[in-house]
């Protein structure tokens, strides 16, 4: 994984959040690095320090030591070239499905024609034309995550964090999305970082699985996938991936037992 | 996939069948109930002399026909009654207006400065239970017998309404919201504009809802302060010429003039805020 100009590179990051009465050491030190095009997943026991990984890289929270670069520059703040998808989806309820995917695209004051065309094709990307018009609370989970997912994708992100994205959604709309979000991801050449605690998910979806473990958080293995897609999650290879995977990821729960 | 899958919206899109009569009928029958009862009551009440005190409906309808367009009493009060319901409205929305447009600004910088919120949060939350009764003598000594003092009561029964939810829906912004903004490149004061403005105006517009009812149930108290027209003056008037039934058709015009007035309000805002689903009422 050792590129020599990686997008997204996290450099001894640590992270402390001060309480009034205590202090939640959430990162170790961490070091990751992360290719231009790679789907990387994130994975671990909640509490492992995966979303304060994501919301570092992003530039919602500053490292306490360390630090997070875009393509050798320092992440200072969020930018729209590292969209976000969170898992609540976090739309703006008061805009349409047209109106939340152009938020972006008018917040940069790109031109009128630009915008309007520039959501035409977003909102045909992830299926929603019928439901340009439509708010959000009119929209069913799913739905309302490819709006998430177009909206990033409308205002030209270079790398896409999912916090476990499609945690809330019902088994089968969950796969439909995997499989889009491949799709997406293949004809883009986008690069993803994503959060998730199902080893399933992980397997069929990226190209290395980063697992982690709490206590304080910090990345505990680093698993490239020699698996060619598209994946059949029924296969030997996929199965025996599964095992070892989990081995891992129950090892560590182990250990924080004892 | 499963909330909408025929590309309208949900509301046409239910598939729902005609409604009958009686859907259709139900809430109007319902609603008129409870007031066919107390007019029932109230007849009976009357006519068996249980009060001597209070008309019978009969003589009150009779008053409010008279009060309306005149031909029955023939006095003072004939045919007045638009030039009194205007007179009141004049200070209802007069009032109500002031309140929105000085407690609007005020409530949104307490919710999102810091030393706004210092400097005039403790201050307002003390000022806050005075009831408007109360204000009634200082009113009259800083404004006057007049209309003036009665402006400034309604303006001060509106105002806190508005104030506070306004507070409120500025302070109650989902944070996640502002993280969307700035990761889609929408940061600063860019954000007061396209995030908490709009994300709060379900709740400022229930605090002008709230404003504009206050208004109209503070108007009697504010046109106790000597003014010659107005709904409140016609009752306090009616009360001193113990013309009791006088006083009734205030109060019934009072309460039909703040529901029609109140029905206008959620209209606009149900127009205005489709996209909320509280809003649908
Ligand atoms: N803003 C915060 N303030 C205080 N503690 C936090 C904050 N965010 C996360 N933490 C703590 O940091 C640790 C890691 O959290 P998180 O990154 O959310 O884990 P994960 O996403 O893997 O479940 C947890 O112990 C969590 O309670
Ligand atoms: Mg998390």
């Amino acid at each position: 994984m050792a590129s020599p100009n990686p997008i997204i590179d996290v450099r001894q990051v640590t992270k402390r959040f001060e309480l009034k009465d205590q202090t939640i050491h959430a990162l170790a030190e961490t070091n990751l690095s992360i290719s231009k095009g790679e789907f990387v997943c994130l994975i671990g026991a909640s509490g492992c320090g995966k979303s304060t990984l994501l919301r570092i890289i992003a530039g919602f929270e500053t490292p306490t030591s360390g630090e997070a670069l875009m393509w050798g520059k320092a992440v200072s703040a969020p930018d729209p070239t590292r969209g976000m998808v969170f898992q609540d989806y976090a739309l703006f309820p008061w805009l349409s499905v047209r109106e939340n995917i152009a938020f972006g695209p008018n917040a940069r004051g790109l031109p009128r024609t630009t915008v309007k065309d520039t959501v035409d094709r977003f909102i045909e990307l992830v299926g929603l034309t019928k439901f340009a018009n439509a708010y959000p609370h009119q929209l069913s989970g799913g739905m309302k995550q490819r709006v998430a997912i177009a909206r990033v994708l409308a205002n030209d992100a270079e790398v896409v964090l999912m916090d476990e994205p499609f945690g809330a959604l019902d088994a089968m709309t969950r796969e439909r999305l995997q499989d889009e979000l491949l799709e997406i991801w293949q004809r883009t050449g986008l690069t993803v970082v994503f959060v998730t605690h199902s080893i399933e998910e992980a397997i069929f979806l990226s190209d290395r699985i980063v697992v982690m473990s709490p206590g304080p958080g910090r990345i505990e293995s680093d698993n490239p996938l020699a698996l060619s897609r598209p994946r059949d999650v029924s296969s030997p290879e996929f199965n025996e991936i599964r095992r070892v995977l989990g081995a891992k990821l129950h090892s560590h729960h182990g250990k924080k037992a004892a | 996939m499963t909330v909408i899958d025929t590309g309208a919206l949900p509301e046409s899109a239910s598939g729902k069948k005609p409604d009958s009569l009686w859907t259709r009928l139900k809430p109007l029958t319902l609603s008129l109930i409870v007031p066919a009862l107390l007019l029932a009551f109230w007849q009976v009440a009357t006519s068996l002399r249980w009060t001597r005190l209070i008309p019978k409906p009969y003589d009150v309808a009779e008053m409010m026909v008279d009060f309306a367009v005149g031909g029955i009493v023939d006095d003072a009060f004939s045919a007045t009654l638009h030039i009194h319901l205007l007179a009141s409205m004049g200070r209802v929305y007069g009032g109500f207006l002031l309140a929105a447009a000085v407690a609007l600004p005020i409530g949104l910088m307490i919710g999102r400065i810091p030393a706004v919120r210092m400097l005039l949060d403790p201050f307002l939350q003390i000022m806050r239970p005075i009831p408007v009764t109360a204000w009634l003598p200082l009113s009259m000594i800083l404004f006057g017998l007049g209309p003036r003092s009665a402006f400034a009561l309604v303006f001060l029964g509106a105002f806190y309404p508005i104030l506070l939810n306004t507070i409120f829906g500025v302070r109650s912004v989902d944070p996640k919201l502002f993280e969307a903004a700035s990761m889609l490149g929408c940061t600063g004061n860019a954000q007061f504009f396209k995030v908490v403005l709009p994300a709060a105006l379900p709740s400022i517009f229930t605090g002008l809802r709230l404003g504009l009812g206050l208004a109209w149930f503070v108007i009697v108290v504010g046109e106790m302060t000597g003014v010659p027209q107005g709904l409140g003056a016609v009752i306090m008037d009616a009360r001193t010429l113990s013309r009791t039934e006088l006083v009734i058709c205030g109060m019934i015009v009072i309460g039909i003039a703040g529901y029609i007035s109140d029905r206008i309000v959620v209209m606009i805002g149900n127009r205005l805020l489709a996209w909320s689903p509280q809003h649908n009422g």
